[in-house]
Order: structure tokens, then C-alpha cells, then sequence
């Protein structure tokens, strides 16, 4: 009985497989002519960016952004609410490790480095601020497995400022453009350049941050906290 | 020579994604789970997407994946609280 459950689940996934399949390829060879790029090389000159792609994430689109930015936070927030350690800073993770430690000096201020070349390369090449904010993340989360201390993941004002910073600017940019009479998000013109950038900043620091958050609210030592609600 | 290295990729991809699926070893499966996800990036590489491919090794394969070992490491903790001593040596 289990085994013909098995198999006719197996042939259902593989003719699931094949008719995708053949969807894709039908789809790709009746493709549509899409003027979607030409458009935007010829409006990227009004962007403020050279490079297409941050031109339509915070620029053309950056309505879709500014909401993206939104759900973070709010998984950041739930994320940190059900956070089972008071103690963010757990003794226990002040390793020893020796090696862990010489690691932590080279990569840390690399890693910084690399977060910020990012963050600038956004505006003409591959990278930006969800990039840079990753590896931000990243940074904190080898910082979290050697035990430096981080006083500013800690709940409390400026682990919430930091949550909120980005979408905070985003969104008062945005109203600020739209009681300035252009449309809601619409930068005004000549200053498209430096408001992304400065977005940009921002977005960077709080998604790092977010994610870095989400990483820090897991229970860190499994000894430590079932034994915090008593029982056996 | 491109189409070699496209299909090498799909095929390795393919390799990994089942891998993760049948794993029952957890820890396994996790290390399965970044490997695919940095396949992945080069393969958005190879369809000219670097900011995706950015995106997918740093946050697909680099901190999702210190996120799902942080949990097995949980569970397998939680497992080993609940057996009584003796019956898993």
C-alpha cells in the first residue's frame, strides 16, 4: 500500500516535471517582444544610477523595494519577539579558539570593506544594498560565533532604531516627494543620484542588521535555556 | 566548450537538490542545501544576473545556511535531552 503511494506520487511529481517542462519551452520560443529594455536604456540617463538594474530597483520600481524592506523588518521584529534568551550576550560563546580568533582579526575588517565596495558599486555595477547588507550580516554572524561582543544587537532603542532606519528614510523620502507635488516616490530631478545613495546607505545598515538579528535571536546554548523554565 | 559547463552545472544542480530531499542525515542536508545554493549563483552567473548571483551566495547559501545549522544543531540536542542516558552510546 505505502509502496503504490510512493509510486504514484513519484509519477505525479515526474509528469508534473515534464509539463512545466514543456510550458517553459513553449513559453520561451513564443517569446514576446518586450520593449521593457529598451525603455529603460532610454530612460536611465534620468535616474540618477548608471547601472540598470538599481535603476529600476530604486528608482522605476522602488515601490516593490520600499515594501520588500517592509516584510524584513517586520520578520525581523517577529524574529527578535520570539527571542527565548534575555541574555543576548551568552557567556558560554566567549570561545577560546585560538584559530577562530586570528580568523575573526583578518576577515572582520575585510568583510567591512567589502560590504562598503559593494554598497558603492551599486550605483555602476553588479552589487548594492541588499548585497552589501548580507555581507554586513555576515560579519556580525562570525563576530556572534567568536563571542566579541556586540552591544548594539542587544534589545533596547538602538537595536530598534537600527530595524527601522531604512524603511523609515525610504518611506519619509517618499512622502516628503509627494508633498513636494511630484508623485509618491518620485524623486525630484537632479537629486535622484545622491537620495538613492543615500537610501542605499541606510537600506544597507538596517538589512544587515535585520539579518543579523534573526541569527542572534535563535537560542544560542540548548543548556542554557530549557533549564531557565525549570522542569526536569 | 559553454555547453559543457551549462550542462555539468544542471546536472550538478539536479545532483544536489535531490541529495538535500533524501538526506536523512540533517546536518547532511544542510551542507547539501549551500552547496546548491552556490551552484545556483553560477548559474545565474552564466545567465549574466551577477546581482542575483550575488544575492544568492550571500544570503542563499551563506546565512540561510548558518541559520538551518544553528536549528539542527538544536534539534539533535533537544533529541539527544529526551533519550534517556545509555541508549544512544
Amino acid at each position: 500500500m505505502r509502496r503504490l503511494l510512493v509510486l504514484v506520487s513519484l509519477a505525479a511529481c515526474t509528469a508534473l516535471t515534464i509539463a512545466l517542462a514543456l510550458a517553459v519551452l513553449v513559453a520561451a520560443e513564443s517569446a514576446v517582444v518586450s520593449e521593457l529594455p529598451q525603455q529603460l536604456a532610454a530612460s536611465l540617463g534620468r535616474s540618477g544610477v548608471e547601472h540598470p538594474t538599481t535603476a529600476v530597483l530604486l528608482n522605476f520600481r522602488s515601490y516593490d523595494t520600499l515594501l520588500e524592506i517592509g516584510v524584513l523588518v517586520i520578520a525581523g521584529m517577529s524574529g527578535i519577539s520570539l527571542a527565548s534568551t534575555r541574555s543576548l550576550e551568552d557567556p558560554a560563546l566567549r570561545s577560546s579558539d585560538v584559530l577562530l580568533y586570528a580568523l575573526q582579526r583578518w576577515f572582520v575588517p575585510l568583510m567591512l570593506l567589502l560590504a562598503a565596495y559593494l554598497l558603492w558599486a551599486g550605483s555602476h555595477r553588479p552589487g548594492g544594498a541588499f548585497q552589501a547588507g548580507a555581507v554586513l550580516a555576515a560579519t556580525g554572524v562570525l563576530m556572534r560565533l567568536g563571542g566579541l561582543p556586540m552591544a548594539f544587537i542587544r534589545p533596547g532603542v538602538l537595536l530598534r532604531l537600527g530595524l527601522v532606519l531604512g524603511f523609515a528614510v525610504f518611506l519619509l523620502v517618499a512622502i516628503a516627494s509627494a508633498l513636494a507635488g511630484e508623485a509618491f516616490l518620485a524623486y525630484p530631478p537632479g537629486m535622484a543620484g545622491g537620495l538613492i545613495l543615500a537610501i542605499e546607505t541606510v537600506l544597507t545598515l538596517s538589512i544587515g542588521m535585520i539579518l543579523l538579528a534573526l541569527f542572534v535571536a535563535a537560542p544560542v546554548s540548548a543548556e542554557h535555556e530549557p533549564e531557565e523554565g525549570g522542569g526536569s | 566548450m559553454s555547453w559543457l559547463l551549462d550542462g555539468l552545472l544542471i546536472v550538478s544542480l539536479l545532483v544536489t537538490a535531490v541529495a538535500v530531499l533524501l538526506s536523512r542525515d540533517l546536518f547532511r542536508a544542510v551542507v547539501m542545501f549551500m552547496a546548491f545554493g552556490l551552484l545556483m549563483a553560477l548559474a545565474w552567473v552564466r545567465l549574466q544576473a551577477p546581482d542575483i548571483a550575488l544575492a544568492e551566495a550571500a544570503i542563499g547559501a551563506g546565512l540561510t545556511g548558518v541559520l538551518l545549522l544553528d536549528a539542527v544543531s538544536h534539534f539533535q540536542r533537544g533529541r539527544l535531552r529526551e533519550q534517556p542516558p545509555g541508549e544512544e552510546g
